[in-house]
């Protein structure tokens, strides 16, 4: 059969289309500030892409290697107030105190994790809510440094030479610029062999031991990454609203997070985003659930979990799967 | 290939091997029977780290393995099948596959994140390899199949390829032909032919006793955890202890 240049064009976006994808997404991003943006609109999606970051490696936690953390929440805060003080108390430069801001939460989630990782299910969860409470009530009493119940104001923004990233335009480059690389990282994991193993530990354990995946090592490793994520976000999010406080940063937030990964799907990177926009518009949409936030949300987890338990995105895209392959047996 | 000195394991006060020595020898098809409870699935989780024995040595080709993890085993180049089926559910039937190539997928996270032209490249050699063990067991067409969504028998053979696809130095399958048909089970008796033709080195843990005689170099019987008769399929099946362990002392007489 000849090649026709149509057929290599196919064959080229078939071959290339996770990276293409990511590049329509990066100029949708980089096109529609000017076109469509208001403060309003950019304060949502710069909302939506810093809870992306955090709900992209929650999701390779838990929806890759089937974990659990209700604690993700507190790495965000590690990452945020670490980045805040760092540079307000330790006068840091805000890079170089988002990098060490970074590190340091990825050197606690190692702690955290060594122990608490050899936990399944229940304990598990219970165990990293304890965490996030133990952390947020350092935030909340430690007054003197964190400014209690207050918050942490008069954070300074992240800058290139002049070129402060203060406002909510310049803002969106940035965190979408972030995002889009986190996003890229987690696409890049999940379709190595690392990624598979994640995976398999989530599939069946000793399955994967036995095809040479090092489970706890792995489930370590990506519970490093995630916190890592999360701390990146917390950190932008501290530079970029200059203010942060600990109610951001509850068990409250790490369920949200964990609802955004259910919602959107477990295992599904793409899915992540879906999760955290449904999840960060509909208050937006509809006024009244602003106060009903944390119930709805307990709704839509519950309903999500018992009807699609992979998770809205990857339960529907999964059955069309089996539909698809049931399909072609027939008319094979 | 490998060698099993005086292995023990115990679960609390039940003695599930008592001092079982015996090796299996490279190239060759050995199976390992008995009567169920006679031990044959923990003596294979010991020998590839799922379990460690209590006392007792495992040798892979003279180097000791005992007591190391399940992945420090897999490495050396052991893959396995369970008895119950252990495949991941969620993921595509290649992908299943394809899991049964981490070892040379490479274990680097940074490496994974930042995905260089290498790693493309090894990923689609692998996928290729991976195509390869598909077609091999006739699974081509189910290749983008959920695997929880296959029927039993298809299951059965997602496990082996992926067993298989490593082309492993020791391939350990814990009853392949449990629950599967008599055209099923005649397809696996082939392809267990066809691994001994191509010289791989298996250990097989079975019930179906014409499968054994038929594909066995050699049989070790094991019962209540001890290792009561070793030898080819023919001395096997005249030795009165295999035969007393199997049908009981009463069947003798008869």
């Amino acid at each position: 059969m000849r090649r026709t240049s149509k057929d290599k064009f196919l064959y080229f976006l078939y071959l290339h289309r996770t990276g293409l994808t990511v590049c329509a997404l990066a100029l949708a991003l980089a096109i529609y500030p000017p076109l469509w943006g208001n403060p309003y609109l950019l304060g949502i999606t710069n909302q939506i892409a810093l809870y992306a970051i955090v709900v992209l490696g929650l999701n390779l936690f838990i929806g890759y290697a089937g974990q659990i953390s209700l604690g993700h929440a507190a790495f965000f805060a590690l990452g945020a107030y670490g980045s805040a003080l760092l540079s307000g108390e330790a006068g840091v430069t805000p890079w170089l105190a988002l990098a060490l801001a970074v590190l340091a939460t990825a050197a606690v989630a190692l702690l955290v994790g060594i122990p608490t990782l050899r936990l399944h299910g229940h304990y598990l969860a219970m165990a990293t809510l304890g965490f996030n409470l133990v952390i947020y009530l350092v935030l909340l009493q430690w007054d003197q440094m964190t400014g209690g119940p207050s918050g942490y104001a008069g954070i300074r923004p992240l800058a290139l030479g002049s070129f402060a990233f203060a406002s909510d335009l310049r803002l969106h480059y940035l965190v979408w610029g972030v995002t889009l690389l986190c996003l890229t990282l987690a696409l890049n994991l999940v379709r190595s062999g690392v990624g598979r193993g994640l995976a398999a530990v989530a599939g069946d354990e000793v399955a994967a031991a036995a095809c040479g995946v090092d489970t706890r090592a792995a489930k370590v490793k990506v519970f490093v990454l995630s916190a890592a994520f999360a701390a990146l976000a917390g950190g932008l999010y501290a530079h970029g609203f200059g203010f942060v406080s600990p109610e951001t940063f509850g068990i409250f937030a790490s369920v949200d997070f964990v609802a955004m990964v259910v919602v959107g799907g477990l295992g599904s990177v793409w899915g992540s985003l879906f999760g955290v926009m449904l999840l960060t518009c509909l208050p937006q949409w509809i006024d009244r659930f602003e106060s009903y936030k944390e119930i709805i949300h307990g709704a839509i987890l519950v309903g999500v979990l018992m009807f699609l338990p992979q998770g809205l995105v990857t339960g529907l895209v999964d059955l069309a799967r089996v539909r698809l392959a049931r399909w072609k047996a027939r008319h094979a | 290939m490998l060698e099993l000195r005086g292995v023990c394991r115990s679960f609390g006060g039940l003695t599930a091997l008592n001092e079982v020595s015996f090796s299996v020898a490279t190239g060759a098809v050995t199976a390992l029977i008995g009567p169920n409870g006679a031990g044959k699935t923990t003596l294979i989780n010991c020998t590839t780290g799922s379990d460690r024995p209590d006392a007792g040595k495992v040798l892979l080709g003279g180097r000791e393995i005992t007591g190391l993890p399940a992945h420090r085993v897999a490495e050396l180049g052991v893959a396995r099948t369970f008895q119950n089926l252990r495949l991941f559910p969620r993921l595509s039937v290649l992908d299943n596959v394809l899991c049964g190539l981490t070892v040379v997928a490479g274990r680097s996270l940074l490496g994974a994140l930042l995905r260089p032209p290498s790693l493309r490249n090894r990923e689609r050699r692998l996928r290729l390899q991976a195509m390869a063990a598909l077609d091999r067991f006739g699974l081509t067409a189910l290749s983008d199949w959920p695997v929880g969504a296959l029927a039993y028998g298809d299951r059965k053979r997602v496990e082996l390829a992926r067993a298989v696809v490593s082309e492993p130095g020791l391939l350990l399958l814990d009853e392949p032909v449990a629950g599967l048909n008599a055209t099923e089970t005649a397809a696996v008796g082939a392809e267990i032919r066809r691994l001994r033709a191509q010289s791989y080195t298996v250990l097989l843990v079975e019930h179906d006793m014409e499968l054994v005689m038929s594909v066995a170099d050699r049989v070790v019987v094991l019962d209540g955890g001890r290792c009561i008769a070793q030898g080819t399929p023919d001395e096997v099946r005249r030795n009165p202890l295999v035969l007393e362990a199997y049908l009981g002392k009463t069947s003798l007489v008869a």
